[in-house]
């Protein structure tokens, strides 16, 4: 099986993936998508958002994990994603004090 | 700041005269060096600035008369269109960062350059381009947009003029923003010089850092939200405009979104220059120096937060309303520990009068004013009273004119020794800055007025009644034209027949200072070692101490 060798950068210890990894990965990026437009032509009243949200996070996470490889980043990396994810999560919350009451 | 060894008296040429790969021209608009790119930056962005404060001295003439005065009610609103888009795009989002932040960041954390130099020239260029992209949406045929900056739905969307150019410059324009912040974040944390810890960083770079997050995590969301205008406008899907089944409300969440953290963006590199200039003139180590690091970091976070406050009067939930309107009302806190630093570190201090002081002391009590108007507008009650008024004009003027206009103004006068290697005159200095400060306040300070009484933002025509009052404007919009007229004669006049500036010539105690004027191509011969704070102004604290 052929491997990819990723090691950008000097301080960066040297880290593989297989194919079969990426290909599974794609799978289920393709089988989530499937879903959410699925789920589309169900009437789930509110739910509908916070099912989509749910699943686009999910498919987020996988390729930021395993296609960006965030997975073999050290902690300042893995800190700075998930200020940007909290901040994305604080908007969508205040944006929904607006919606959701309204 | 104290450094383990002094930095050697540098053998090199100054960065002007240090052979580059390519001469002339060519040696600037390719070069990689943060301090070229710096002065680019200050160079284009001066020609948009004088292109929009005169743009901005056209509509106060034009508001000297009820009706028509000189144009027509379509060139004024392009004219307060093409302001607005090229003072907050062009001028005020990369002024300091871009230029001050470019030309002296690396120097104060000890660094030879930017962690990611190319990138560095590629966010001038998409800034270049991002620029003539806006000014050709003027000349293009349908006329130039008149959609106001924020480009509100669904009048951007029905609109014949010349919306998508100006979008497409807004959206090139938000990638050079956030491409320097990424560079700066990165430069930052990877290359401080041994001993250069967090807490003995200059304030000016702490103000930078928190600019960089809000320009990484904010910009992308205002760059997809254009996307969806253009969207709409090109295949006519209902995103935003309510007869395609859209939500226009959304729209002003999205775009309010990043632009309210966008004044941030312009204000916070205001308040680090505050916080640098001060200490100098003042002799005074800074009081507070960790509480004014956080504050910055604090109004980053918290002023990201608060954008709904523009929308009180569309149509909000009340929930909505009360969490924003309290959110809004807590940013002044980090915003007040700044000011209550900044007085008490000239308390006791050995001031000495200088143009760079005068500009920051007009700008906190300019700063003051816009911030107090501003609890004023968050105040559920009094907003629908002065939305869409003067007031908010006025506010936001005294904000980011009266604050980080006069701090670009007083960061101008303060690192050009540094930049140029000359000195300035004086009294050209101090007069220009008496003009401006009356100027400004006789022009901006009646709007207050003007918005309380019931005059709408952006309209062309008014009440008889106001018309005393918009004069008033009109000459204080003369006295301030006058006063940067004066500013910049002085400091082009200068370049050639100032005096020559030491390496140190305001006794600053930074690491800018401890190196030549201009730098060197590298900055430092040696990368320095940093033993101690960057305001250590211990010996003048004592020596006034003895006098008394």
């Amino acid at each position: 099986m052929e491997q990819h060798d990723h090691s950008s950068s000097p301080h960066d210890a040297p880290h593989t993936v297989s194919y079969v990894t990426y290909l599974l990965i794609w799978l289920a990026l393709v089988m989530l998508t499937g879903l959410t437009v699925a789920l589309a032509g169900v009437d789930l009243g509110r739910w509908i958002i916070i099912t989509a949200l749910t699943i686009a996070s999910i498919k987020t996470m996988l390729v930021l994990e395993v296609f960006m490889h965030l997975k073999f980043e050290d902690k300042t990396f893995r800190l700075f994603v998930l200020v940007a994810c909290v901040t994305f999560a604080i908007f969508i919350t205040l944006t929904f004090f607006d919606y959701a009451f309204a | 700041m104290a450094i383990a060894s002094a930095v050697p008296v540098s053998v090199e040429p100054d960065f002007y005269h240090t052979k580059t790969k390519y001469k002339g021209i060519l040696g600037w608009i390719f070069t990689t060096d943060h301090k070229r790119i710096g002065i680019l930056y200050l160079v284009t962005m001066l020609v948009f600035f004088f292109t929009a404060a005169t743009l901005g001295v056209l509509m106060r003439l034009e508001m000297l008369t009820p009706g028509r005065t000189f144009v027509d009610a379509q060139t004024y609103n392009t004219f307060f269109t093409l302001h607005g888009i090229m003072m907050i795009f062009l001028f005020i989002i990369p002024g300091l960062p871009a230029v001050f932040g470019n030309f002296l960041m690396p120097i104060m954390i000890g660094a030879k350059d930017v962690f990611f130099p190319r990138l560095n020239l590629l966010s001038w260029w998409l800034f270049l381009f991002g620029g003539i992209f806006a000014l050709v949406s003027v000349f293009l045929p349908g006329g130039a947009a008149d959609t106001g900056w924020t480009f509100y739905v669904p009048y951007s969307v029905r609109t014949s003029t010349n919306v998508i150019p100006a979008l497409s410059a807004a959206f090139i324009l938000g990638f050079s923003s956030i491409l320097t912040g990424l560079n700066f974040i990165t430069t930052i944390h990877r290359m401080r010089a041994p001993g250069m810890t967090w807490f003995r960083m200059p304030l000016f770079v702490w103000s930078l850092y928190s600019t960089a997050w809000i320009q990484v995590l904010a910009t992308p969301i205002i760059g997809i939200t254009l996307l969806l205008i253009a969207i709409e406008r090109w295949f006519g899907v209902g995103i935003f405009d309510p007869t395609l089944g859209g939500d226009p409300v959304l729209y002003q969440h999205l775009f309010w979104i990043y632009s309210h953290p966008a004044v941030y963006i312009m204000i916070l590199p205001g308040l680090g220059v505050v916080s640098e200039i001060l200490p100098v003139f003042a002799r005074r180590t800074i009081f507070g120096y960790k509480f004014i690091a956080f504050s910055s970091l604090a109004i980053a976070f918290v002023g990201s937060l608060v954008w709904a406050h523009h929308m009180f009067t569309v149509g909000m939930s009340n929930t909505g309303m009360f969490v924003f309107s309290f959110l809004t009302f807590l940013v002044s806190i980090p915003s007040a520990i700044k000011v209550f630093n900044w007085i008490a570190t000239l308390y006791k201090g050995s001031i000495e009068i200088s143009a760079p002081l005068l500009f920051i002391l007009s700008f906190i009590i300019q700063f003051c004013i816009g911030g107090f108007t501003g609890l004023i507008l968050g105040t559920l009650a009094i907003n629908i009273h002065v939305q869409d008024t003067y007031f908010v004009v006025g506010h936001f003027h005294y904000v980011m004119f009266g604050g980080t206009g006069f701090g670009l103004f007083a960061a101008l006068h303060y690192w050009y020794p540094k930049m140029f290697g000359k000195m300035y005159k004086q009294a050209p200095a101090y007069i220009s800055w008496f003009l401006a400060t009356v100027g400004f306040n006789l022009l901006y300070f009646p709007m207050f007025v003007l918005g309380y009484e019931g005059m709408p933002r952006r309209y062309y025509d008014y009440l008889p009644e106001f018309q005393t009052v918009h004069q008033i404007a009109t000459v204080g919009s003369w006295i301030l034209y006058a006063g940067i007229v004066v500013m910049f004669v002085n400091l082009v006049v200068s370049l050639w027949r100032g005096e020559k500036a030491t390496a140190n010539p305001w006794g600053g105690e930074t690491l800018e200072w401890k190196v030549p004027s201009p730098p060197p191509l590298e900055n430092f011969d040696e990368i320095p070692v940093v033993t101690t704070g960057p305001y250590d102004y211990s010996k003048y604290e004592k020596a006034a101490q003895e006098v008394k």
